[in-house]
């Protein structure tokens, strides 16, 4: 990854990162620590891994994208409005009464593949779409980005069973691990650990990497399938809350709500 | 119907390339034909209902058909949220195959009886609710079902249920089939019950009361044309199902009844299982018979609603 790209993903990020701020503030949300754990995720992959196009957002022979964790949608939106996909003052109107965006991802939204909010759903659809795409030829990829809580669903294993199965290789699951969930850390609630290894008994591809390095994630996402004849899961190890230090690691940021002085300081943190 | 509606799916995946059948390890003996034929448009997602669900929606939101195919209550209950939140929220081409709904797995007990699955579908937007009567009706349903384009539930019976019709099946989503004319009182049901509600308008019949019977194949979009205009014309109704009282064929003609001002001036009474879990063990023509749906059942509660 040359420089220039490195800088680009991360001053998508940081935009993602202050409308995310802004938009939970705004409407008294929360799931902020969700978003700031995915925005440099989303940032790598909506500028140079996935095939998609805001003037032709239906085109199809575009990648499919799912959000599974749809809790961090409006990660997704503000990455969709910078890059031209609907108007970027939406943004303000998130969970407002009349507002054009939900709390959860939405597909009535363009750029938006599919509505999620409901945990282990879709991982579901996408190997769907991903047995679809090969019994017709088609060349195009099918992503999801999923959560720790997603992979506490049971649906999720019964994607990953069939994807293995049938060798979705054109499938590519992405784990944002930050390793928190509602109650506190997933290790406590139900670890999913060894969880690379689970996969590769699964029959699937894994790798992990630093969720926040743009590079890393450019590298991975850039050289897919992992491997020939097998899905491909990026276990991407990320903090939850990631550039706002009090809320990194922190699962209260999973439900917490954002004060107006809380808002400028965590502000002036991705500001600086 | 079963068989029927298998050999209908066929018929219909040779004509349009686009048909997928996603199932969960289910159709023994019936579902084989597709899977030699066409094996790269059938899916055995294993015993897995939820993912088979999201699985199917995937496929159909590729531009294909998806048709999920399991015994009722498995099909329905089992992966409800992905029927609500995939299925029906993104209005995706999918058909919910629900096999031996009611009590026709009867003597396989609770665990394998559908008695809310009407319910519970016709609860969900965007979702067409479909329980036809016998072979002929569920093989023209086949075509209907297959050629609307977006979410339908189909009952399906299981095993050769007996005809109803006597007269060629002019088969339209939501539009109800009068099986036999009658001014005295009308019989409307759904599904495959339909044939005891038969046998009790023909003993009838002998004793000169002219029984109106109408198959109301589509619970949801429902046919408020043709409840309306039995209820002006024979002021008593009586409907039967094969399921649970609380929110199924009987409840939804009740709101049409309701909703357009003819409470007061219909007679009703809707016959179905009165919210109780099925424990006595039996056929399906016993149980039916035992929890009140039997031919005898039905001549009865008409027999009363006429004095």
């Amino acid at each position: 990854m040359d420089k220039e790209k490195f800088s680009i993903c991360k001053e998508l990020a940081k935009k993602v990162r202050i409308h995310c701020l802004k938009m939970v503030h705004r409407s008294r949300t929360g799931h902020i620590g969700s978003m700031l754990s995915i925005a440099d995720l989303l940032s790598v992959l909506y500028e140079f891994i996935l095939n998609v196009d805001p003037k032709n957002p239906d085109k199809p022979d575009r990648d499919r994208f799912i959000l599974s964790k749809g809790h961090g949608g409006a990660a997704l939106f503000a990455i969709l409005a910078e890059k031209g996909f609907f108007p970027i003052e939406w943004l303000d109107t998130y969970c407002l009464n009349g507002g054009k965006l939900p709390g959860h991802i939405s597909h009535h939204i363009n750029g938006v593949e599919f509505s999620t909010g409901s945990l282990g759903h879709g991982l579901s659809v996408a190997v769907g779409m991903a047995l679809a795409a090969k019994q017709a030829g088609k060349n195009y990829r099918i992503f999801c980005l999923l959560s720790d809580g997603d992979c506490n669903e049971g649906s999720t294993w019964e994607a990953i069973m069939l994807a293995g199965q049938h060798k979705l290789d054109n499938l590519i699951a992405i784990l944002d691990y930050n390793r928190l969930q509602a109650l506190g850390k997933s290790e406590d609630i139900l670890d999913l650990e060894p969880l690379g290894e689970k996969l590769k008994l699964f029959r699937w591809s894994a790798k992990t990497i630093d969720g926040h390095n743009y590079e890393e994630i450019y590298n991975v996402l850039s050289n897919l399938p992992l491997e020939n004849g097998k899905p491909s899961w990026i276990i991407a190890n990320t903090i939850k809350g990631k550039g706002v230090s009090f809320m990194e690691n922190n699962y209260k940021w999973h439900y917490g709500g954002l004060t107006d002085d809380l808002l400028i300081k965590a502000l002036e943190e991705i500001e600086s | 119907m079963r068989k029927a509606f298998n050999e209908e799916l066929l018929k219909i995946a040779r004509e349009n390339k686009r048909v997928f059948l996603v199932l969960a390890d289910i159709g023994y003996g019936v579902v084989e034909p597709f899977m030699e034929e066409f094996p790269d448009r059938f899916i055995n997602c294993g015993v897995a209902e939820q993912n088979m669900t999201g699985v199917a929606c995937g496929i159909a939101m590729e531009g294909n058909i998806a048709v999920t195919y399991s015994i009722a209550n498995f099909v329905t209950l089992r992966c409800f949220e992905q029927i609500r939140n995939d299925i029906c929220y993104h209005n995706a081409n999918v058909k919910i195959i629900g096999i031996g709904g009611g009590v026709a797995y009867g003597e396989l007990g609770e665990s394998h009886h559908s008695t809310e699955d009407i319910a519970i579908m016709r609860a969900l937007p965007n979702i067409v609710v479909i329980a036809p009567c016998d072979i002929p009706e569920a093989r023209a349903a086949v075509h209907a079902i297959m050629a609307y384009n977006g979410p339908v539930y189909y009952r399906c019976g299981y095993k050769n249920e007996k005809d109803i019709h006597t007269k060629p099946v002019n088969f339209e989503i939501g539009k109800a089939i009068t099986v036999k004319e009658g001014n005295d009182i009308t019989i409307i049901f759904t599904g495959t019950i339909g044939y005891n509600a038969k046998i009790a308008t023909e003993e009838l019949e002998k004793d000169g009361i002219k029984v109106r019977l109408i198959s109301m194949h589509t619970v949801k979009p429902i046919d408020k044309e043709t409840i309306i205009k039995a209820a002006k014309e024979t002021g008593k109704i009586i409907t039967v199902e094969e399921h649970n009282l609380s929110g199924g064929l009987g409840s939804a003609v009740a709101e049409v009844i309701s909703d357009s001002g003819l409470s007061g001036i219909v007679k009703f009474k809707r016959m179905g299982f009165p919210d109780v879990f099925i424990t006595k063990v039996g056929s399906q023509e016993w149980i039916r018979e035992q929890y009140g749906l039997g031919p005898k059942n039905i001549e009865e509660e008409v027999r009363k609603m006429l004095k």
